[in-house]
């Protein structure tokens, strides 16, 4: 049987680094074979080549026995590849049906395709409404879009870069059954991930980089965690350091925060209860798309409340005021976006820091002191290890990860009362987003309120102390971590506790029936 | 087959910067000396009259320097708001009112000689400026009107005004019906500053804003929450920037500088109220503040060689007979090369060679 795809010496080189150097990788039918390696280690670089997105310098590729050479997207979908990329390539301005329409060969009438939309989309548990607009989707309801694309072209070897940051715990099973199912029907699946336990449960083969090389082939089924990541980051994993919590006193209180969708297919926010105490770290878990994005920006002051004492912020009722006003009772925000809302893409990491910290001495008599202001973001790059530059580097110009890691610090060297963190790790490498998360815990230790909104359910058990779920823009009441299990938070994201019992209190999933 | 192909820059390259200029320059002389040829005239002679002769005398480069004056005032001004997407297209209206404003003040003082007049013209006129330019604010930031629309079409509102003024209630009796105010009183003039030129000490002003706009945008706090309000309008309200206050300070920085600069034509070379006092110096500035990248220094250099392609041009017209439509078409190609070099600064040329090891079978 000749492999579905094979490659040999694929490089490619950029202007300063070499992303693919000499790799060699082969699928077979009906496998799915994961493409394991840290951010940076070339697995994007690899894929797009596969995709026909990036033309390699060297190197052959074999589809089904025959050398092909795969000059854009559209021949390797004819090939028979489909690609579910990290970052995604839909056009905002578009609804679901036209950007599904734009990648399909063949015409279809918009009314069928809606309703395979529709099909695909509900068999595969990925709802999707074929008409909205992808500018008004959050980042996960957009992966169902990419990954219900390519389904719709029944593709022979299916290329998914790390799919299940987005996903409930029930969801992820659901997908991986649909990978088996793909594959067991003849499909081969190239799954990347640094999820290792997730490889572990789902690939038969594993092919690992570090640094544009390949490290090391093997069955993960047969391998450990550590194993994986010693092939992986070269050393063993990082691990947190987790202590009791002591909480104190109430540093942020959201009462009853009721808030209408800014467009027409956002999320409406419904009764939302919430205390983050000194000394805690509160999670809040959910599928992207929940009413995530609007609490951000109701507890970030960059929407106001109606009513001042919805949002009390250290014993002040802060709902009628604005960022900046929040931001001077000591609050510390880190949003989702990073690149032109966390930090402005054209502009220097010093000026980036200027942009929140400028209360931190940057300022005297209205004029900016430059120095002071250098000083605070080469100290953040030197505290955080930030790979970059120095001061002067654009914000554009650091990988997401590094990027990240400058703006939690710069968010942290501002001494937070109170921090809220949206998807602290999202991309992010190993371990950097173990640092992260060390720099979170540390926080807290000091005495710090953090808020954490993540999708990825093991890192809000890591860190958090209490946890709460959204689903539908309402919130479940927080639970300390130690009183529940991943199983009965992948349930409430499905939203089964927005019922009440006669009080107005939620019903647990357990005592409602 | 080699192609040749646009990449995209790691960093916006300072080189290109200084280099982008110059290769427009030479991009410009070329098409001059093809298109004065094909008109029939000796093409260098042709260049020398427009970018020579202009300063040939001292009176020459007093009058370049006199032109350039306003429309650096207005430039300076518009670049602080259009660097916060903050769109002033009626800097124009704002410099008529600024010249109503101003002009008012020396009529209603004429037999004053109180050297407090010509302050007193400048404040009036530059609150003048200002109070045109609020009216867009105050809609855009309420109402959420289209800046673009609003300012633009006062311009035409400020114009009739001045005409209503100098046609009625301020003309001037002893002026044998022409639509025109008295000549303002030497108290209300500004001070020749080189004999022989018509130059006059309006230039400090254009020059004081050049500085205190360099300084605003390049070293405040608000200058610097204004770029990024242009840059990044969502980081800029994460940052907890208002983006009424961003609107605002980008309008009236816009209307002060304006009318500023209309008390300078009306004070200056002019010397009382006509119905036209200016030849469209508020829109030559929206030009000038892109060309000079909306840069203080960079406007500096722009509204020189905007006031240069105006009296090349007329001297052109004068002295080599070529159509008005001509010397438009020549400013117009450089300003457009301008413009267009730009790209160089984020984007690198490459030439590209078919791909060759690796899609061999």
């Amino acid at each position: 049987m000749s492999p579905r795809l094979q490659l040999s010496g694929i490089t490619k080189r950029y202007a300063n680094v070499v992303a693919n150097n000499a790799i060699d990788l082969t699928v077979l039918p009906g496998e799915i074979h994961a493409v394991l390696g840290e951010n940076g280690a070339g697995k994007s670089t690899l894929m797009k080549i596969i995709y026909g997105a990036v033309k390699p310098d060297a190197g052959t590729i074999a589809w089904e026995g025959v050398p092909v050479t795969i000059a854009n997207p559209a021949r390797a979908r004819r090939l028979g590849i489909g690609m579910v990329f990290q970052h995604f390539s839909l056009f905002e301005t578009l609804t679901v049906a036209d950007n599904i329409v734009l990648a399909l060969e063949n015409e279809r009438t918009s009314v069928e395709l809606s309703d395979r939309i529709r099909d695909v989309s509900n068999r595969y548990g990925l709802p999707l409404d074929p008409d909205r607009h992808v500018h008004t989707m959050s980042v996960g309801e957009r992966q169902r879009v990419e990954i219900v694309r390519c389904l719709l072209q029944e593709p022979r070897l299916l290329i998914m870069d790390e799919p299940t940051s987005v996903l409930t715990p029930q969801a992820v099973d659901k997908l991986f059954a649909t990978l088996r199912r793909l594959a067991t029907e003849g499909c081969s699946v190239l799954y990347i991930s640094h999820k290792l336990n997730e490889i572990r449960a789902l690939c038969h083969k594993a092919t690992v980089l570090r640094g544009g090389r390949v490290t090391g082939d093997c069955d993960p089924r047969h391998e450990s965690s550590s194993s994986l990541a010693r092939m992986m980051i070269g050393g063993e994993l990082p691990q947190t350091q987790h202590r009791a919590a002591h909480a104190g006193a109430d540093v942020l209180v959201v009462r009853k925060l009721t808030l209408a969708a800014d467009d027409l297919f956002g999320t409406s926010l419904s009764d939302i209860d919430l205390s983050v105490r000194a000394g805690e770290i509160v999670g809040i878990a959910g599928v992207s798309g929940n009413g995530q994005r609007e609490l951000m920006t109701a507890l970030s002051g960059e929407r106001r409340q109606d009513e001042a004492d919805t949002v009390t912020l250290l014993g002040t009722a802060a709902g009628r005021m604005g960022a900046a006003q929040r931001r001077a009772l000591g609050l510390a925000f880190v949003p989702e976006e990073r690149l032109g809302r966390g930090a402005v893409p054209e502009m220097s990491l010093a000026e980036n820091a200027l942009l929140t910290a400028y209360r931190k001495g940057m300022v005297a008599h209205q004029f900016v002191r430059a120095g002071v202001v250098r000083d605070y973001a080469a100290r953040t790059l030197r505290t955080y290890g930030v790979n970059a530059a120095g001061p002067d580097a654009t914000a554009r110009s650091l990988s997401g990860g590094n990027l990240q890691k400058f703006i939690i610090g710069r968010e942290l060297g501002q001494h937070p009362r109170l921090l809220i963190v949206a998807q602290p790790t999202w991309g992010v490498d190993v371990g950097s987003a173990a640092q992260i998360r060390q720099a979170l815990l540390d926080l807290r230790d000091r005495g710090g309120a953090v808020l954490v909104v993540s999708e990825e359910l093991d890192e809000l058990f890591e860190i958090c102390d209490r946890l709460a779920v959204i689903a539908q823009g309402r919130l479940s009441d927080a639970k300390p971590v130690a009183e529940t299990n991943a199983e009965e938070i992948g349930l409430l994201m499905s939203g089964v506790f927005i019922h009440r019992d006669g009080e107005g209190r939620y019903l647990r999933p357990d005592s409602s029936r | 087959m080699m192609r040749i192909r646009l990449e995209p820059r790691a960093e916006p390259s300072r080189f290109a910067g200084w280099l982008s200029p110059m290769v427009a320059a030479v991009a410009v002389v070329l098409i001059g000396l093809v298109l004065f040829s094909l008109m029939g005239r000796n093409p260098w002679h042709a260049l020398y009259v427009f970018f020579i002769e202009p300063m040939n005398t001292l009176y020459d480069a007093g009058e370049l320097v006199l032109k350039a004056s306003p429309i650096m005032l207005c430039a300076v001004g518009l670049s602080i708001g259009y660097r916060a997407n903050v769109w002033n297209i009626g800097a124009e209206g704002q410099l008529i009112m600024g010249a109503i404003a101003g002009g008012g003040v020396a009529l209603a003082f004429h037999d004053s000689d109180s050297r407090w007049v010509l302050p007193a013209m400048f404040v009036v006129g530059a609150a003048g400026g200002m109070a045109w330019a609020a009216i867009p604010a105050f809609l855009r930031t309420r109402c959420n009107t289209n800046e673009i629309l609003v300012s633009l079409m006062l311009v035409y509102v400020a114009s009739l005004i001045l005409s209503l003024l100098v046609h009625g209630a301020w003309r001037d009796p002893e002026g044998f019906n022409f639509p025109q105010s008295k000549m303002f009183a030497e108290t209300a003039l500004l001070p020749i500053l080189v004999a022989g030129t018509r130059l006059n000490v309006g230039l400090f002003i254009a020059l004081a804003a050049v500085a205190a706009g360099w300084l605003f945008m390049q070293r405040s706090l608000a200058g610097f929450q204004m770029r990024v309000a242009g840059l990044a309008p969502a980081a800029a309200s994460y940052a907890g920037i208002s983006s009424s206050r961003t609107v605002w300070i980008g309008m009236l920085a816009g209307g002060a500088c304006a009318g500023l600069a209309g008390v300078g034509e009306v004070a200056g070379p002019i010397g009382q109220l006509l119905p036209v006092v200016s030849p469209g110096y508020g829109f030559a500035a929206i030009i000038v503040a892109f060309v000079g990248r909306l840069h203080p220094v960079g406007i500096f250099f722009a509204s020189l060689l905007m006031s240069l392609l105006y009296l090349g041009g007329e001297a052109a017209q004068m002295h080599l007979a070529l159509p008005s439509s001509v010397t438009g078409l020549f400013q117009g190609t450089l300003l457009l090369f301008l413009l267009a070099t730009d790209v160089f600064i984020r984007f690198r040329l490459r030439i590209v060679r078919p791909p060759t090891a690796a899609t061999a079978a």
